[in-house]
């Protein structure tokens, strides 16, 4: 069975708590908070003004430009403020605070719930849509899918493949969505070979998912979708991971910085992602809602909403029965790469596929000892990196040095951290080390073309 | 009871491997040949062990409590591998107070003069031993105490090395199982194997640095005893696989993860070192067995090969 | 005796020729240096902290000797005395620079900027900083697990473990700057020096509105804008919900202190003005206590 080459870890996956349980709609919030970015690139700029009558659907944010995405309204109502409003690690952004009043959704918008396969858009026509529905990456990342598929001159896309591994810890939303809304998943899988005019789609899922394997083979089978095939994979973590999916899917290996998997004729888009290209482009419903995994140990009980954007976060942990007394660390995101959350007054955005909340001593990071140089870590890095140099040198500020040792291609997985038997916080240094070796690296860039 | 949020930075959760699991499972790795030690030279064995052990332990804590003032490092177990590790290097009759002085040696200077566990440059048991080989040629050479049906005072190695055609005549399953002359560790291949095997079980070690040295040494016996008598024989090279302290080296000392390369290209670099530099002093040089010599001389190597070889980089070729 | 003067005459020998070469090496490979630089590396304070942008003192007094205009080249550390003692002996003239602090811009102490999470990460505020805002509310104060004191050379920083607060010490401080690059707040600022330490400034950094302002710590700057009414000199600006107070202009009359709803405003090693009664017992107190 494939996997990546080089590296990873197998952290238990705890995906047991939520894995059975379906899809469910959630009431619709009477209020909501929308951030102008919830992507990568620039912000988007707020054309509503408070007092604005807003439907579901409508467009408030234009995208700034090509790498950036349109904000849509989730509910219908009232603006009430754009202002500067904590997300969830409680940094000020400016978002659109929208008071609900019914559910009127724009006309456009067909909010019919059968399939509709038939597409005779061209690439063009299908990567507008998908721009003007503001779809990101649903997976995490956040980066705007019309870039992607725009295929920058003289390169070709090949294949695609789809992302439905799913490698983070406890996370079910790209699960379920696999399971219950295949057919969606696979129209938008068609869609997007179109968009790529690409012949061969391949759909990546962990072994650990057999369910949904079984599932997507016997839709592909017996719907006839042409040219898409299921391919399991070996569970190991990050399997997810862009370039180690490629790896696992092609046997080919991306470049480093700053290539992308488009120099390998490879396009990779996330399950999620498939779906809301399937309604931007079928049913003209731009990006407003999402699947968002609600899920621990400890909390009264596990859920997959159906969530729209904006809705704050403490509405969900209210469905959940509530945070669990005692301490709690919460997480956008799965336990491997999840962002802590200070702040519950937070709205949900484009990239949360869950909430996890792990007790204190599940989190309690171990006492840091001194590095033994046992090399787990060097064995556990999937990038090829050396963690333990690196985190040094970041400690040190040896910034020259760690860039000549390639932290610019940390992804950020945690595969050291994870595996030091000394608990030393190796990734914590590295971001540093990294983010200050970019800066460096753009600032020369920005000198040299002056 | 109120609900407090934490807060760190990603990844939030921990494998659970820990520094003192794997200190202790070399530990336990090295029982079976503790046992057959035991068995074969009798109760000296616990003593001698038992003396070291308790020295190392005894003297890092002496030292981080009263000469660096910082916290104790014991519990980590690294001294009691250590301990073990230079018991084995040591013949059975060894004086108890020689043990004493190779455990100061061994952990005052191999190991806290450079700061301690993962900063020391060099194996501290070896550093011990090879004091003592040169402190106490006598009393690190004498095998005779102990065995019962010692044939000699000589080890096979210093044996076979003045008189190669004897290999021929050699009992394998003896050296395998346990009869045959050496230091407290040495005795039992087959023990050490069963040690080594649960070390790659537990990921421990990986397989690199032992079959790159003991591939070595084969390789290296194979040529070699090809010139004796002009025919390519298993003996030789199957000889100095299980005489003295290649397996122990091969599989305990040399595998020490702070003196040991990082990557496994280094480590496979660094085993064919020690291999070569093995047998070319039991061989050619003036001493019977070179394995601890060897493993000392890459251990100095260990920084310019980490500095060289870096593992392979995502995405290149 | 025959292998005596043999060793001897080999290692003599050994000895001349090796000593040959060394010579002829040095020759080929001496590097002509201005023996000035030394000099002035001797008189600068041999720091290395790199206050002055280069990488170390030797640099420096290179930049010194072989640059014809120094007018731009300042030791913090050393203080203007020394840059002219430096410059009289190289014939060239020093920069006039005035003596300057380090000063730290956050007030929000345990008390009065509570905590709203518990962090149990790294102990490093650029780790912290990588993710999210830190412990309090306020996505500008201090975050005091001490990178500032970590890159201070001179011990002139220390953290309060009673306020949470970093603080400084300016007879030690030399301005070198150091602190300024550590904090990923930017909470320092390298102010002009008054005679007797004495200082006047905000003490917070914070943009938000008044309204998150106090929701998040009870010492902040609100913008209100009565200390720049009250200011005679024009030296106090308020720009996106936060005063600042121009350490040029600034005449140290205490005016705005007075003013100030929250105490934003920070007086060291002076008396507040003793205008009205009800306001002379403001925390006015606990700063000079300090």
């Amino acid at each position: 069975m494939n996997t990546f080459p080089i590296g990873g870890i197998h952290p238990s996956d705890n995906k047991e708590w939520s894995k059975d349980k379906a899809i469910e709609v959630i009431e619709l919030p009477n209020e909501v908070l929308i951030p102008m970015i919830q992507h990568i690139g620039a912000p988007a700029t707020p054309i509503v003004q408070k007092g604005d009558r807003v439907l579901t659907g409508q467009l408030i944010g234009q995208a700034t430009g090509f790498v950036s995405a349109n904000i849509h309204s989730p509910i219908s109502g009232t603006v009430t403020a754009i202002d500067a409003y904590p997300n969830g690690q409680g940094q000020r952004r400016i978002m659109i605070a929208i008071k609900r009043e019914g559910d009127e959704w724009l006309e456009s918008i067909d909010r019919s719930t059968e399939l509709k396969r038939e597409c005779n858009l061209s690439s063009k026509e299908i990567i507008e849509k998908v721009k003007d529905a503001g779809i990101v990456g649903l997976g995490g990342a956040q980066f705007p899918t019309h870039v992607k598929l725009s295929i920058p001159d003289g390169q070709k896309a090949e294949m695609l493949i789809v992302n439905g591994v799913e490698c983070e810890p406890y996370l079910t939303s790209d699960y379920r969505n696999m399971l219950e809304r295949a057919e969606m998943m696979l129209t938008g899988v068609e869609i997007l070979m179109r968009a790529l005019n690409v012949e061969r789609a391949v759909i990546g899922v962990e072994n650990n998912k057999p369910d949904a394997i079984a599932h997507l083979e016997e839709v592909i089978a017996r719907d006839n979708y042409r040219g898409i095939e299921v391919m399991p994979l070996k569970m190991r973590y990050p399997q997810g991971g862009e370039k180690q999916l490629i790896a696992a899917v092609t046997g080919r290996q991306v470049a480093p910085p700053p290539a992308l998997p488009i120099s390998e004729g490879v396009v990779v888009s996330n399950v999620s992602t498939a779906i809301a290209v399937y309604e931007a482009v079928q049913k003209n419903k731009p990006l407003i809602e999402r699947v968002v995994t609600i899920t621990g140990k400890h909390l009264g009980s596990t859920h997959n909403f159906l969530t729209r954007l904006g809705t704050p976060l403490n509405s969900l942990l209210d469905l959940a029965g509530g945070l669990p007394e005692g301490d709690v660390k919460l997480l956008n995101g799965g336990p491997m790469m999840g962002r802590a959350i200070v702040d519950i007054t937070g709205p949900i955005n484009k990239g949360c596929s869950g909430i996890t909340i792990l007790s204190g001593k599940e989190a309690a990071r171990g006492k840091e000892n001194v590095c033994i140089k046992c090399a787990k870590c060097v064995e556990a890095c999937p990038m090829g990196l050396e963690p333990y140099l690196l985190s040094k040198l970041a400690k040190l500020q040896k910034w020259d040095m760690a860039e000549e040792h390639n932290t610019i291609d940390c992804i950020e997985c945690g595969c050291c951290s994870y595996t030091c038997p000394s608990y030393i916080p190796l990734l914590d240094y590295i971001r540093i080390g990294k983010q200050t070796v970019m800066t460096n690296i753009r600032a020369r860039a920005t000198a040299n073309k002056k | 009871m109120a609900t407090r949020l934490f807060a760190a930075p990603s990844p939030h959760i921990h494998g659970g491997e820990k520094s003192s699991r794997i200190m202790g499972d070399v530990v336990l790795a090295l029982m079976p040949a503790l046992a057959i030690s035991t068995y074969v030279l009798g109760w000296r064995v616990l003593f001698i062990t038992a003396v070291a052990v308790a020295s190392c332990v005894l003297f890092e804590w002496l030292i981080c409590r009263f000469l660096l003032k910082r916290r104790s490092t014991i519990h980590d177990l690294s001294a009691v591998v250590t301990g073990v590790l230079l018991a084995f290097n040591l013949p059975v009759g060894i004086p108890w107070w020689i043990v004493v002085i190779g455990a100061l040696v061994a952990i005052g200077i191999g190991k806290m003069t450079f700061g301690g566990l993962g900063t020391n440059p060099f194996n501290p048991a070896l550093t011990g031993r090879i004091f003592l080989l040169i402190a106490y040629p006598v009393a690190m050479t004498d095998w005779t105490t102990g065995v019962p049906d010692s044939l000699s005072g000589s080890t096979l190695l210093s044996d076979i090395k003045y008189a190669p055609e004897l290999v021929s005549s050699l009992n394998f399953m003896d050296m395998f199982g346990g009869d045959m002359n050496g230091s407290m560790g040495e005795i039992s291949a087959l023990a050490l194997i069963i040690g080594g095997i649960y070390l790659l079980w537990r990921r421990v070690i990986t397989w690199h640095i032992p079959v790159s040295i003991l591939g070595t040494m084969a390789l290296f016996g194979l040529c070699v005893g090809a010139t004796y008598g002009g025919t390519i024989t298993y003996e030789l090279p199957l000889f100095h696989i299980l005489a003295g302290g290649a397996l122990l080296g091969a599989i305990y000392m040399a595998t020490d993860y702070s003196t040991s390369p990082m990557t496994h290209k280094g480590m496979i670099i660094y085993g064919v070192g020690i291999g070569a530099i093995t047998m070319i002093i039991r061989l050619w040089g003036a001493y019977p067995e070179g394995m601890s010599f060897a493993i000392f001389i890459m251990n100095a190597a260990t920084p310019i090969i980490n500095k060289y070889l870096r593992p392979k980089r995502f995405g290149t070729k | 005796m025959n292998t005596l003067v043999l060793t001897v005459l080999t290692l003599g020998v050994l000895g001349i020729l090796l000593a040959v070469i060394l010579y002829f090496v040095a020759q080929k490979f001496h590097v002509e240096e201005d023996p000035r630089i030394d000099d002035v590396e001797k008189m600068l304070p041999g720091a290395n902290c790199g206050g002055c942008g280069f990488a170390g003192c030797r640099a420096m007094a290179d930049a010194l000797v072989t640059r014809d205009n120094i007018s731009s080249l300042f030791c913090p550390v050393a203080g203007g005395e020394t840059m002219k003692s430096i410059a009289g002996f190289l014939g060239k003239t020093a920069p006039d620079k005035e003596p300057m602090v380090a000063t730290m811009r956050c007030g929000g102490t345990c008390q009065k900027r509570p905590k709203v999470n518990h962090y149990d990460g790294t102990l490093n505020c650029a780790v912290v900083n990588t993710f999210y805002v830190g412990e309090s509310a306020c996505a500008f104060g201090c975050i005091g697990y001490g990178d500032c004191v970590d890159a201070c050379k001179f011990g002139a920083l220390h953290l309060n473990t009673e306020t949470g607060l970093v603080e400084v010490d300016p007879d030690k401080c030399t301005a070198c700057g150091a602190c300024v690059k550590a904090c990923p707040k930017g909470l320092f600022e390298l102010r002009k020096k008054w005679p007797k330490n004495r200082a006047i400034y905000v003490a917070c950094r914070s943009k938000n509105r008044g309204a998150v302002v106090m929701k998040a710590c009870k010492a902040g700057c609100i913008g209100c804008g009565k200390c720049a009414k009250v200011c005679a000199f024009d030296a106090i600006t308020i720009d996106n919900n936060l005063a600042y107070i121009d350490p040029d202009k600034c005449k140290l009359c205490r005016k705005c202190y007075n003013e100030c709803p929250t105490g934003a405003i920070r007086l060291e090693n002076m008396e507040p003005l003793a205008k009205e009664p009800k306001v002379a017992n403001t925390p006015a107190s606990d700063v000079v206590a300090k």
